[in-house]
C-alpha cells in the first residue's frame, strides 16, 4: 500500500503553491485569481465567511472541482490535479466538512478504500497498517470498529488517518471544528500540532476566529472569492482578522447588559424525556425562565439538551414533569394550543421546519394559514402583501416567490425568525440558532434574540457554541447526563468553569 | 420417505433460478441501484438463451447468449439509471416491458410458424452417490456450490466488492477515494443483469427444454423481495429462496394428496407468495437500506 515517493527537494520550496487560482460556478465567480502559500511544517488558516470561497478553492486543491485558470505546485513542483487520486500522488491529503467514510464498513475498510492492491482485499494487512500508522502519529482508532458505531470526533480521527495513511504531506481540513464539541476540538487541536511537529503542513479552513489564533502559524483571509490578506498569526489579532473577513470594523460589540428580569413566563419542573434510543435523556429537569432575559442551556451534545428543545418544542413526548407558559402546559400538546399561549419556537433542524419546495410567502405564513384566507381559499394578496414586508424587515436576501430550497442557510433562518418574530412571542425556545451560518447572519440573528430580550419576552437559548452562549446569557444552565448539573451568572461565567460543568465536574 | 426426498430435490430445483436472480439483484442493489429491469432480463435470458440453443443445437452456444443478453441488459440499465441518471423505477419497468415485449416478439418471428412447441434436448440430470434429493441439473450445483459462495466472498473480500459496496452506501466518499462511482455501478449492474439472465435460462435451458409465453412468471419481482428479506446478504437472500421454493414445492404436492382437493388450487397457488408477504413483513421492519439507494450520483 505504501508507493516510494522521492523525498521533497531541498532548498525553500514551499508545501503549496497555488497561483491565480480561478473558478466559476455559472455566473458566479467563487475564485477570482487566488494565491495560496503553505511553508512547510505550518498550520495555515483560511479564513472567510460563508460563500468567500474557501471551500472552493480547497476543491480545487483536492481535484473535486478543476480549476478554470491557475498553477499549483506541491514541494516546488507544478502538478496538474483533475481528480482526488491527483491529489493523493502529489501528496494532499483532505478532511472534507461532510465526511466521506462509508458507514457501515469497518474503519480498516474505510482507509483501504481505493486503495486496493490486487483482487483480494487483505483484511488483516489493513487492520495491522491503521495501527502502525495510528501509533506513529499518535492518532487512536480501532481497525476493527464500525465507522457507523463511532463518534463524530472519533470519525474525523479515522479522516485523518486515512489521509496519513496515503503518506500526505498537506494535510487539509475543512471546518473541521464545526461538528466538534469543546473536548474533542481540543483533542483535535493537540493531534494536529504533533503532526506540525512532524513537519506536516495542515491548511485549517475555519470561521472561529479564535480558533484561528489558538492554532495557526499564518493566515490567509479570504472575502468575495478574492485573498483579503496573509498574514503571521503572531502579528494579528481577533479584531484585525474580523474586519480582513467582513471588511468593516467592530463585529464584536461588548455583552449587551441585560435589563431587569420580570415575571416568570416559564415554569418547568421535573421534566423527564426519553431519547432517540428510549433511554432515559432528561432528567427531572427544573428551572424557570422569567420576562426579559436570556437563559442559555449548555452541555456537550448527547446530555438532553436536543430532547429538551424538542419537548418544548412538542416534537417529542415527556415522561414526567410539566413545562407550563402561562396556564398553557407545553409538552405533549399540539402546536398550535403552544403557538396561540405566546411561545416562539426555532428547532435545531431548520430545514424540518421550513417547507423547501414552498415559497418564501408561503413559509412565512405556514403556521398561520387561517389569519391569511378568504373562506376556504388562501388569501394571495395579503400573504403577499405580508411576505414583502417581513423580508424587508428582517433583511431576508431573497424575493416573497423564490423557493425556500434555493436559500442560504443564513436566509432559511431569517425566514424561519420572522415567522416565529412577526408574532411578538413572550416566550421564545431558540435551539442552535446560529449553526452553520457565517459571520454576518450570526450577529444578525443573535442580535434579534437580544432585541426579543429588550422587549420583554423570555428566551431560552439552547446551544452548544459556547462563545454565543457567553455573549448572549444572563443566565447559563448546563446539561449533564440529562440533569442540571449547574448554573452561572452570565456575566460571571468563563470558559474555563463552563467546560469543567459541561465534563460532568462538580458545579462551582 | 419418497414424499420427503421429492420435496427437497423439488425445493433445491425451483429455488436455482431464485439464487441467481438475487445474487444477481443484491449485486445493482448494493451498488445503489434497484435493477426492476430484472423480470425482462430474466425472461430475455429465457427466450435467446433457448433460441440460441435451438438454432445452434448447442446448450453452450444458449448459456452464452443468454449470459450476453444479461450483460447488455445490465449496462442498459446502467446507462440509463447512471448515465442518464433516470429513476431508477422508471428505468427498471421500462426495460422489463422492453426485454418482455422484444422476447415476445422475437418468439413469433423466429417460431410463430411452427405448429408444434419447439423443443431442444435440454441439461441432463447429475446424480452423484445415486442419491434421488441430489439429482439435480448442473446450473442447480453451480448456484448454489459457485455464485452464492462467489457472490458473498467477491462482495466481502475483494477490492472490486469494497467499491460495489462503497458506490452503494456513500458515492461521495468512494469519489473521494479515488474510486469511478459510474465504471463500478455499471460492473456491478452488469455482473447482477448476466447472473438474472442465466437465472431466466435455467428454466428453457434446463428445467423444461422449451420457451413459453409467461415463463418468468413474476420470479423476478420475488427475487426483489428476496434481496430485501436477506437485508442485502447473499446469504439470507439464499435462504430467503429455499423458503419460497420449499412452499412452492410443497403446494404443488399438497394438490394432489386426498382431501386437500376440497382446497381451490387457487388459494394453494398463492401459497408461496403470501409467505414471502409475510417473511418480509416480519423480517423487513427497520431494514437498513444501502445509503444511495434509488439516488443517481453527480459531483457536486
Amino acid at each position: 500500500m505504501t508507493r516510494p515517493r522521492a523525498d521533497p527537494p531541498a532548498g525553500t520550496a514551499h508545501a503549496i503553491e497555488a497561483r491565480g487560482i480561478v473558478k466559476r460556478y455559472g455566473d458566479l465567480l467563487a475564485n477570482d485569481h487566488v494565491d495560496l502559500t503553505v511553508a512547510r511544517g505550518d498550520i495555515h488558516a483560511l479564513l472567510g465567511e460563508n460563500g468567500a470561497g474557501k471551500t472552493t478553492l480547497m476543491r480545487v486543491l483536492y481535484g473535486l472541482a478543476v480549476a478554470d485558470a491557475g498553477t499549483v505546485a506541491v514541494d516546488g513542483r507544478r502538478v496538474e490535479i483533475r481528480s482526488p487520486r491527483d491529489a493523493i500522488a502529489a501528496g494532499i491529503g483532505m478532511v472534507t466538512q461532510h465526511f466521506s467514510l462509508v458507514g457501515p464498513m469497518s474503519v480498516a475498510e474505510n482507509v483501504v478504500l481505493g486503495h486496493t492492491d490486487g483482487f483480494r482485499v487483505d483484511h488483516a494487512a489493513a487492520r495491522r497498517r491503521v495501527t502502525e500508522v495510528s501509533e506513529r502519529f499518535g492518532v487512536p482508532a480501532d481497525p476493527a470498529a464500525i465507522v457507523a458505531d463511532l463518534s463524530v470526533g472519533q470519525r474525523q480521527r479515522v479522516e485523518i488517518l486515512k489521509a496519513l495513511s496515503r503518506d500526505c504531506r498537506v494535510l487539509v481540513l475543512d471546518e473541521p471544528t464545526a461538528v466538534l464539541v469543546p473536548q474533542e476540538v481540543d483533542a483535535l487541536f493537540a493531534t494536529l500540532d504533533r503532526l506540525r511537529s512532524g513537519g506536516m503542513s495542515v491548511v485549517f479552513i475555519s470561521h472561529k476566529l479564535r480558533e484561528v489564533m489558538a492554532l495557526t502559524d499564518r493566515v490567509t483571509v479570504l472575502r468575495g472569492g478574492r485573498v483579503a490578506g496573509t498574514v503571521a498569526t503572531a502579528a494579528t489579532d481577533e479584531d484585525a482578522l474580523a474586519e480582513m473577513m467582513v471588511g468593516r470594523a467592530a463585529l464584536r460589540p461588548a455583552r449587551p447588559a441585560g435589563g431587569r428580569a420580570g415575571a416568570p413566563v416559564l415554569i418547568v419542573r421535573g421534566l423527564s424525556a426519553a431519547g432517540r434510543h428510549g433511554l432515559p435523556a432528561l432528567r427531572e429537569v427544573s428551572f424557570e425562565l422569567r420576562a426579559g432575559e436570556i437563559v442559555a442551556v449548555a452541555g456537550v451534545s448527547g446530555n438532553g439538551q436536543t430532547e429538551l428543545g424538542e419537548v418544548l418544542s412538542g416534537m417529542r413526548r415527556a415522561t414526567a414533569g410539566s413545562a407550563r407558559a402561562g396556564d398553557t402546559e407545553l409538552a405533549d400538546t399540539p402546536p398550535d394550543v403552544v403557538m396561540r399561549a405566546g411561545v416562539g419556537r426555532i428547532p435545531e433542524d431548520r430545514d424540518a421546519s421550513v417547507v423547501g419546495e414552498f415559497s418564501v410567502a408561503y413559509n412565512l405564513v405556514l403556521e398561520q394559514l387561517n389569519d391569511f384566507r378568504r373562506g376556504t381559499v388562501l388569501d394571495e394578496r395579503r400573504i403577499r402583501a405580508r411576505a414583502q414586508e417581513l423580508i424587508e424587515r428582517f433583511s431576508i436576501k431573497a424575493g416573497p416567490d423564490d423557493r425556500v430550497a434555493t436559500l442560504s442557510g443564513g436566509n432559511v433562518q431569517k425566514v424561519l425568525l420572522a415567522r416565529v418574530l412577526a408574532r411578538d412571542p413572550q416566550v421564545l425556545v431558540v435551539a442552535q440558532p446560529t449553526r452553520g451560518l457565517d459571520v454576518g447572519a450570526t450577529q444578525y440573528v443573535r442580535s434579534q434574540l437580544v432585541a426579543q430580550r429588550d422587549r420583554g419576552a423570555g428566551v431560552l437559548l439552547i446551544s452548544e457554541d459556547l462563545d454565543e452562549i457567553l455573549a448572549l446569557a444572563d443566565r447559563i444552565l448546563v446539561l449533564y447526563e440529562g440533569r442540571v448539573a449547574g448554573e452561572v451568572d452570565g456575566a460571571a461565567a468563563d470558559r474555563q468553569r463552563l467546560g469543567l460543568m459541561m465534563a460532568g465536574r462538580a458545579a462551582a | 420417505m419418497t414424499f420427503l426426498i421429492d420435496l427437497v430435490a423439488a425445493t433445491l430445483r425451483n429455488a436455482t433460478p431464485l439464487v441467481y436472480g438475487t445474487v444477481g439483484e443484491t449485486y445493482a442493489e448494493r451498488a445503489g441501484v434497484l435493477n426492476l429491469g430484472i423480470e425482462g432480463t430474466m425472461y430475455a435470458g429465457a427466450f435467446f438463451g433457448f433460441a440460441a440453443a435451438h438454432a445452434s443445437g448447442s446448450l453452450t452456444v444458449g448459456l452464452l447468449t443468454a449470459v450476453a443478453v444479461g450483460l447488455a441488459a445490465g449496462a442498459l440499465m446502467a446507462f440509463l439509471s447512471v448515465t442518464v441518471g433516470t429513476n431508477q423505477h422508471v428505468a427498471g419497468i421500462g426495460i422489463t416491458l422492453l426485454l418482455v415485449g422484444v422476447s415476445e416478439f422475437s418468439n413469433r418471428l423466429v417460431f410463430g410458424g411452427a405448429g408444434t412447441l419447439p423443443k431442444i434436448e435440454s441439461y441432463a440430470l447429475l446424480s452423484p452417490f445415486g442419491l434421488r434429493a441430489l439429482s439435480q441439473y448442473a446450473l442447480t450445483y453451480v448456484a448454489f456450490l459457485a455464485v452464492a459462495p462467489l457472490g458473498w466472498w467477491v462482495l466481502a473480500r475483494t477490492s472490486l466488492g469494497l467499491n460495489i459496496r462503497a458506490v452503494g452506501e456513500n458515492p461521495e466518499a468512494a469519489d473521494a477515494a479515488g474510486i469511478d462511482v459510474a465504471r463500478t455501478r455499471y460492473l456491478a449492474l452488469m455482473i447482477g443483469g448476466a447472473l438474472m439472465a442465466i437465472g431466466g435460462a435455467f428454466f428453457t435451458l434446463a428445467a423444461l427444454g422449451s420457451f413459453t409465453l409467461g415463463i418468468i412468471a413474476g420470479r423476478g419481482w420475488v427475487c426483489i423481495a428476496l434481496v430485501i428479506f436477506g437485508r442485502w446478504r447473499i446469504g439470507r437472500g439464499v435462504l430467503g429462496a429455499l423458503l419460497f421454493a420449499a412452499v412452492y414445492a410443497l403446494q404443488l404436492r399438497l394438490r394432489i394428496l386426498p382431501g386437500w382437493d376440497a382446497v381451490p388450487f387457487e388459494l394453494l397457488l398463492a401459497l408461496p407468495y403470501l409467505v414471502v408477504i409475510a417473511a418480509l413483513a416480519l423480517s423487513g421492519r427497520n431494514v437498513d437500506y444501502p445509503g444511495a439507494y434509488l439516488k443517481p450520483y453527480r459531483r457536486a
